[in-house]
Parts: structure tokens; sequence; C-alpha cells
């Protein structure tokens, strides 16, 4: 992959845009899983129609599996590069003298949040191909609910989903801005996007972990 | 003052490097941190040991040649100075300072805390230029009107002493500033937009040959900077590339 971006500048502009496709991403995702908790028919009929429209199918969920494997293979590539310019570690490194703990380890809270993901795609992806492909069950446009609360029932995968979702907000703190800086855009609207990623990196990660701790606490009684 | 100093000591670029302590004593607050170093070396070869070597050479800020991770920052705790320009007075009676070389795979260390840093010459002469015919006919620079803005940015901009804190600093090892500010200092004028395309291509282009790491844009290069050039630069020189992509 780091041949189709030859220079260390033109790999961070491909970490830039595809970082920035998966926020826009998740601003959808939120958008579509906020609909759980005020109204389960709504999230049902949505989620009924990502997973069987053939544009969404076929055209959107591909890209965005090739947006998420593209930030993180980019970003493991750049992390080696990185470690080969500095073979001999410094006994004293004062790194948090000069920039904030989330710039400095994005690596890490992406790693985690990679891992999450691993979860996450057995959790619903690989659950739905299962169903659909699989098993070859017929359309259940009422299913989709009642399968996702059931996920937050047990405690421990609730609170990896919190504790990932805390990472995802550090790493947005950081990575948000700095993918303008890195296509080149620091200018008088820059004070803006900080302020604006500062905003997203909470709101959107706080609202994810407040759906799963609504369906955790707010289980379907059977 | 009395002060416990641990210097990196390393024989030559193929040896293994150690720290060695050097208790020091009647430290001035006055005096220069290079100063209290010729103190050090003094007394080492008055013992019969071998003075450390580190660089050094105008001695007021300008020149980019001192360069020690002092206590883990490049040219020490304070902002916008060299390690030239560092006071004994920013220290207290008792402390213990961790002195390194800047280390980065492009810039090796040739002894003690003395390293090779012409892989920013070579950056340099890949495009750190406007060609101009000097036989006899040379056009006055002052001949093209430049408005202020861009000329002080470029000013600004070209203040780079080259001394290589960025690289230092920057967890990555990476010269984005330095190259950026090259790039900056003639993207920003209008000599310079001639071969601004060639220029940026080539300057990254051999930025990463001489094996620089990435920039992950943590702002440590513009903090550590002892002219405090800024990310802008950076911003500047991505944008001259993706330019250059386009056109080129």
């Amino acid at each position: 992959m780091s041949g189709l971006a030859k220079t260390s500048v033109a790999r961070k502009v491909v970490m830039a845009l595809s970082g920035l496709f998966l926020v826009l991403f998740l601003l959808l995702h939120v958008t579509i899983n906020l609909t759980s908790v005020i109204s389960p028919d709504t999230f049902n009929t949505m989620s009924h129609f990502m997973g069987y429209n053939p544009l969404v199918q076929f055209l959107m969920q591909p890209i965005l599996i090739a947006g998420v494997i593209v930030h993180f293979v980019m970003g493991i590539i750049l992390e080696i590069q990185n470690k080969k310019a500095r073979t001999v570690r410094y006994v004293k490194y004062a790194g948090g003298a000069n920039a904030p703990w989330v710039s400095r380890n994005m690596i890490l809270t992406g790693l985690v949040v990679l891992a999450f993901l691993g979860l996450h795609f057995y959790d619903f992806w690989i659950h739905e191909m299962n169903y659909k492909f699989v098993q070859a069950n017929p359309e259940d446009p009422t299913r989709y609910y009642a399968e996702t609360v059931e996920k937050f029932e047990p405690m421990w995968r609730t609170l990896i989903y919190v504790v990932s979702f805390v990472l995802l907000a550090l790493h947005l703190w950081h990575g948000f801005a700095s993918s303008f800086q890195s296509m080149g855009i620091n200018n008088k609207y820059s004070s803006g996007i900080r302020s604006f990623t500062r905003l997203y990196a909470i709101v959107v990660p706080l609202l994810f972990i407040f759906i799963a701790l609504y369906h955790h606490l707010n289980p379907i009684t059977h | 003052m009395k002060l416990l100093l641990k210097i990196w000591r390393q024989k030559d670029g193929s040896s293994k490097g150690k720290l060695v302590d050097y208790p020091i004593d009647h430290i001035e607050g006055d005096m220069s941190f290079l100063e209290m170093l010729d103190v050090l070396n003094q007394e080492l070869i008055e013992k019969g040991d071998e003075p450390v070597v580190f660089d050094h050479d105008c001695r007021e800020g300008i020149c980019g040649t001192c360069s020690l991770m002092i206590n883990g920052e490049p040219h020490g705790p304070d902002r916008l100075i060299t390690t030239c320009q560092l006071h004994m007075r920013r220290f207290n009676d008792g402390d213990t300072i961790v002195i390194e070389p800047f280390r980065a795979t492009a810039f090796p260390v040739l002894k003690d805390l003395m390293v090779d840093r012409s892989a920013f010459d070579r950056i340099q002469q890949a495009g750190g230029y406007i060609s101009v015919n000097t036989s006899g006919n040379t056009v006055d620079a002052n001949a093209i009107p430049i408005d202020k803005h861009h000329a002080d940015e470029s000013f600004e901009a070209a203040s780079c002493i080259g001394c290589g804190a960025c690289v230092a600093a920057c967890k990555n090892a990476s010269a984005m500033l330095f190259t950026a500010a090259k790039v900056s200092q003639f993207a920003l004028l209008p000599q310079g937009k001639v071969e601004a395309i060639d220029r940026v291509q080539n300057m990254v282009r051999q930025m990463d040959l001489e094996g620089f790491g990435n920039c992950t844009n943590t702002g440590a290069c513009e903090v550590e900077c002892p002219k405090g050039i800024s990310l802008e630069n950076i911003a500047r020189m991505n944008r001259e590339y993706l330019m250059a992509t386009v056109k080129g």
C-alpha cells in the first residue's frame, strides 16, 4: 500500500482522507443508533434499509470496509517507518513537555479501536452475513432492535464498548483536526476546526456510550 | 552550584555508547550551558581524561551548530533558544542533568554528543535554492515588488537555522518542519515560484530518502524550535506538494 503513496506527504494525505471519511461515517452510524433509543420501529426500518438496499450493500459497504483497511494499514506502515527513523531511543525523553498525550499515542488508541472493530464486526456484521447468506433466512424487518438490545445484555460487552468509545474519543481529539493540517489546511479557520473537533470528539463517542448503557440498563423482558 | 551530569559517551559511530556520571561543582548561574561543559572538559583534560565532544560554533544562537538533548528536550527546558543561549541559572543546586545527542537514524552519532546532520544539507541541495544567472547581469531582487505580508512570512521561514531540534523533539524523528521552512521561504516569493513544483517534490523525496520519520502533527517541533518556525509551514509544504502532484 505504501507504493500507492510514495512519499511521506502523500501517505499522510491518504491517512487524512480515509480518517475524514470514517469521521463522516461515524456521524451516520450514531444517528441511526440513536433511533434505537427514540423509536425501535424507526431503528428497524433504517437497519433493514441499510441491510438490504443494494446500493448500501454492494457499493457503500465495500467502500467503508476499504476505508477502514486503508486507514489502519497505512497507520501501521507509518508507525513502522517512524520507529525505523529512531532506532536508538533516548534514555530521557520529555515527550509530555512539548506535545499532548493524545497526539503522541494515536497508534495506541487506534489499535484499541481496531481491536474493538474486530468484536463489533463479529457481533453485527458476521452475524448479519451468516443470517442472510449462510443460513439464507428470509427478510425480517422487525428483528434488528431486539438483536441489538440483546447484544448489550452482558456487562462485559457493554464495558468493552464504553472503554473503546473513550479511546475513540481520544483518537478523534487529535486525528480529526490533524487531518486538515496533513492536507495543507492551516489558516484562519483552523481554530474553528480545532473547536469543532473537540466538540465532535466528545459528543459522538458520548452518544455511542449513552446508547450502549441505555440498552444495557433497559433489556427486553422475555 | 553543584550538579550531577549524566553525559552520553560514545567512542565513534560504530561503538555502543552509554551514560557516564560526571559530578561537577562551582558552576555559576551566569554561565551558559556550553561554558559549563567547557569547565567540565577543562577538568577532564587536567585529569588526563578525554574531553566530551559536542558541537558548537557561534555561541550566540544564530549558527544552529549546538545540538544537545538536555533532560529529554532539545536545547533544554527553555523556549525559543539554542543550547548556547541556555544559562545555568535555569537549574538548581543538586540537580541531575541528562545530556544526550540528538537522536535519529538520519543523524548518526559521530562521537559523544556530536551527530552528523549533513542529511539537512542534502535536502537543501535537492531544491532549497533559486536558479539565478550570476554571470554579470544579475537582476536586483528588490526590482520585483513583494507585499510585506508575504515578505515577512518568507523571512520567518528563512530564520530556520537548521539545528535539527525539530527532528530531535519529534517522536517520529521527522524532518518536516525543517524541510517545510526551506520550501516555504521560496514558495512565498515570486522568485521561488518558477521552480516550485520540482523544489517541493525533490526536497520531500530527499527527506524521505534520508530516513526521517513521518509527521503526525504532534506539534513538538514547533514548541522546541529555537526560531519559532510554525506548523503553518508544514501545511504550506503539504499544499505545495499536492499542487505539484496535480500540476506536475
